[in-house]
């Protein structure tokens, strides 16, 4: 896992060369790899006495990421209820919707999280419903990035009355309440066929405003850096800083957002199906399945638990993730100098 | 400074109009108001059908329908309801739900803000000891944790002590139908069934602050003018006070400001799991009954809250931070 990762974080090197970050690293332009640099060494070539290897950023990000104990567990934790939610529950001996005969049983070996009132195993209901709620959540947290990175970034880096008239529409969104006008929505598009894809599409929808304020905060304040301008009087074209220069540096943020969009957006989405506007029967949800079974508590307490636990642990090990990569992605970082 | 308040006081006009428009197209096109009415057994005459159509103003165009519900808002009209035959006043019902909400925001919101600022200091004071990772993992905890989750949670752990401990807490609505003699006794009731929905509102707001505080605290404690002051050699505690914190509360004005939608949304959840009926149920029920106007007339409360708390922040911070001058 951890070399994979490693290596998909590596392969963004070619960019690395415009990126704030490279303060940190004795870098020199002629032994980008530690493998030309060594084979200079062999070659005698060298005309300093030492040869420094130059670490590109992504794998300085890697390293620091990786010596963050408490966001690799939850790395790992998050990647075991991702399989658990999508490959586990199709290896699952019971489907969620079976009536497998047993009602209204405590957490046995048969049944691990116990069974409801009309015999449907609860275990195969939550892995389920994790599924849903997964699948909503990383759709509003790619398609929200997305919108909001580009909107941000264009009226960050156009400013002028353009960047005005965006931020005004983007005010006008964050007027609202999102799970409000998210409720009102999915009140007439919950039900309908594919309806969590609906409630998926409302809730980027409200949003990717979020989103576009962090990336103008950032556009902002890149567009008027010293590298940038340099760039500038060497003739190079809007285009070309954008992609040489201000994307590569939005990214850092720009991830750490999408992990705090996932973790929001699970908790946005269990919080409208519990209220009865999300994901609806006979579909299921971790919020739904907290919402049936909250008058369950005292009762057969197995039902309202391990719902509300699963929510809690995606959420948490995402927090987490996301507080790993900030401190990895942060150039004025210097505690964990890997 | 005046001349400022009043500008963008008139600046919030426009984008209350648009809002609110904006807000009217949604509800006119989100669904049909008499669906519910359509599926009734027997059907109702033709007649009804009729008079809901005129009463709703479903038989005018959508911009003389917003004209006529705004302007009818500006007189304290906020037009009819399906809800008791039609017979509820919007406005009337608005007033008093909204004074059973704002108990519960303000209570939670003041709550969290005290905890956040503590917590930040002391975490920021102690980085990287027990303390400080203690509250960090809760901060962190409470910010994965559903609201109605830890609503449930707490309303089970309050009958536990009402049945174990002899305590008698609230668990369910926002006041006891019937309530001893005195202000006295109706003041504790207030208060006792504020307490439960009181936390589980002001959690959720605190995990979020109470990290925001660390941060910005331990950016100002590392600044060059705190060093000066303990090298002129004041004492900790008038540098952390007079000195650190002042600065560092600054932003945090700017931030409960913001968070006032987060919390209205929250509010929404919180009143649902403990009964309430304050400003979410209505919504909610609203919206369950299709009841166009009731949903305007909770979002256009929800913009008004929401850019005047904008507004009272961008003002404060221009008294707290002698740096902004406003012109």
């Amino acid at each position: 896992m951890s070399s994979r990762h490693d290596e998909r974080l590596r392969s963004g090197r070619p960019n690395s060369g415009s990126h704030s970050q490279q303060t940190e690293e004795v870098s020199s332009p002629n032994a980008p790899l530690q493998g030309v640099a060594l084979e200079r060494e062999l070659a005698g070539a060298p005309d300093r006495e030492f040869t420094v290897a130059a670490r590109s950023q992504w794998s300085m990000v890697a390293r620091r990421f990786f010596r963050h104990k408490l966001a690799v567990v939850s790395l790992v934790v998050f990647v075991a209820v991702v399989l658990l939610a999508f490959v586990g529950g199709t290896l699952w001996h019971y489907n969620y919707q079976d009536l497998t005969g047993d009602y209204s049983v405590g957490p046995s070996a048969k049944h691990p999280f116990g069974t409801d009132s009309s015999s449907h195993d609860t275990f195969a209901q939550v892995l389920r419903g994790t599924q849903r709620s997964l699948e909503i959540a990383l759709f509003v947290a790619v398609v929200a990035t997305a919108v909001g990175t580009v909107y941000g970034s264009i009226a960050g880096f156009f400013r002028g009355w353009s960047d005005s008239v965006m931020m005004r529409i983007v005010d006008l969104f964050l007027t609202f309440p999102t799970i409000a006008v998210a409720a009102i929505l999915g009140d007439q598009l919950g039900p309908r066929a594919n309806g969590w894809l609906w409630i998926a599409v409302v809730l980027a929808a409200l949003i990717w405003p979020y989103v576009s304020r962090v990336v103008r905060g950032v556009t902002l304040s890149i567009r008027e850096k010293e590298y940038i301008e340099a760039s500038r009087a060497l003739g190079a074209s809007n285009s070309r800083i954008i992609a040489r220069h201000v994307v590569p540096n939005v990214i850092g943020p720009v991830i750490v957002t999408i992990t705090i969009l996932v973790a929001q957006a699970i908790l946005a989405e269990t919080a409208l199906s519990f209220v009865g506007f999300g994901v609806k029967a006979p579909d299921t949800s971790l919020g739904l399945l907290v919402s049936v079974n909250q008058t369950a508590v005292q009762t057969r307490p197995w039902l309202f638990y391990f719902p509300g636990f699963f929510i809690i642990v995606i959420a948490l090990s995402i927090n987490f993730i996301g507080d790993g990569l900030r401190d990895a992605l942060d150039p004025t970082q210097t505690r964990v100098r890997a | 400074m005046l001349a400022y308040a009043i500008r963008r006081l008139l600046i919030s006009i426009p984008i209350i109009l648009i809002s609110t428009f904006i807000v009217f197209l949604l509800v006119t096109y989100s669904g049909d108001p008499l669906a519910n009415l359509r599926t009734k057994q027997p059907i109702p005459p033709p007649q009804v059908f009729a008079k809901y159509k005129h009463d709703f103003r479903l038989d005018q165009p959508v911009l003389e329908r917003y004209w006529h519900w705004i302007t009818g808002v500006v007189h304290g009209d906020f037009g009819p309801s399906v809800e008791g035959g039609g017979t509820l006043n919007i406005g009337h019902e608005l007033g008093h739900r909204l004074i059973v909400s704002a108990r519960l925001v303000i209570a939670a919101m003041i709550i969290a803000a005290l905890l956040a600022v503590i917590v930040g200091v002391v975490s920021a004071m102690k980085q990287y000891s027990i303390p400080d990772y203690a509250f960090t993992f809760t901060g962190f905890l409470f910010l994965s944790m559903p609201v109605f989750w830890f609503a449930v949670l707490l309303k089970e752990g309050a009958i536990w002590l009402n049945t174990n401990a002899g305590t008698s807490l609230k668990t369910i609505g926002d006041t006891s139908p019937i309530v001893g003699p005195g202000a006295w006794a109706h003041f504790t009731d207030a208060v006792n069934h504020l307490v439960l929905p009181t936390i589980a509102l002001a959690m959720t707001s605190y995990a979020a602050w109470s990290r925001f505080n660390r941060a910005s605290m331990l950016e100002v404690l590392s600044s060059d003018y705190i060093r000066l002051a303990r090298a002129k050699g004041l004492s900790r505690r008038r540098v952390l006070v007079r000195h650190a914190l002042r600065t560092a509360l600054i932003p945090f004005v700017t931030v409960t400001a913001l968070d006032m939608a987060a919390i209205l949304g929250a509010t929404i959840i919180t009143e649902t799991v403990f009964q309430w009926r304050g400003m979410g149920t209505f919504l909610l029920d609203g919206i369950r009954n299709l009841d166009v106007y009731v949903v305007l007339a909770w979002l256009l409360v929800a913009a008004l809250i929401v850019i005047v708390f904008n507004l009272i922040a961008d003002l404060l911070y221009g008294v707290l931070d002698p740096r902004i001058r406003y012109e």
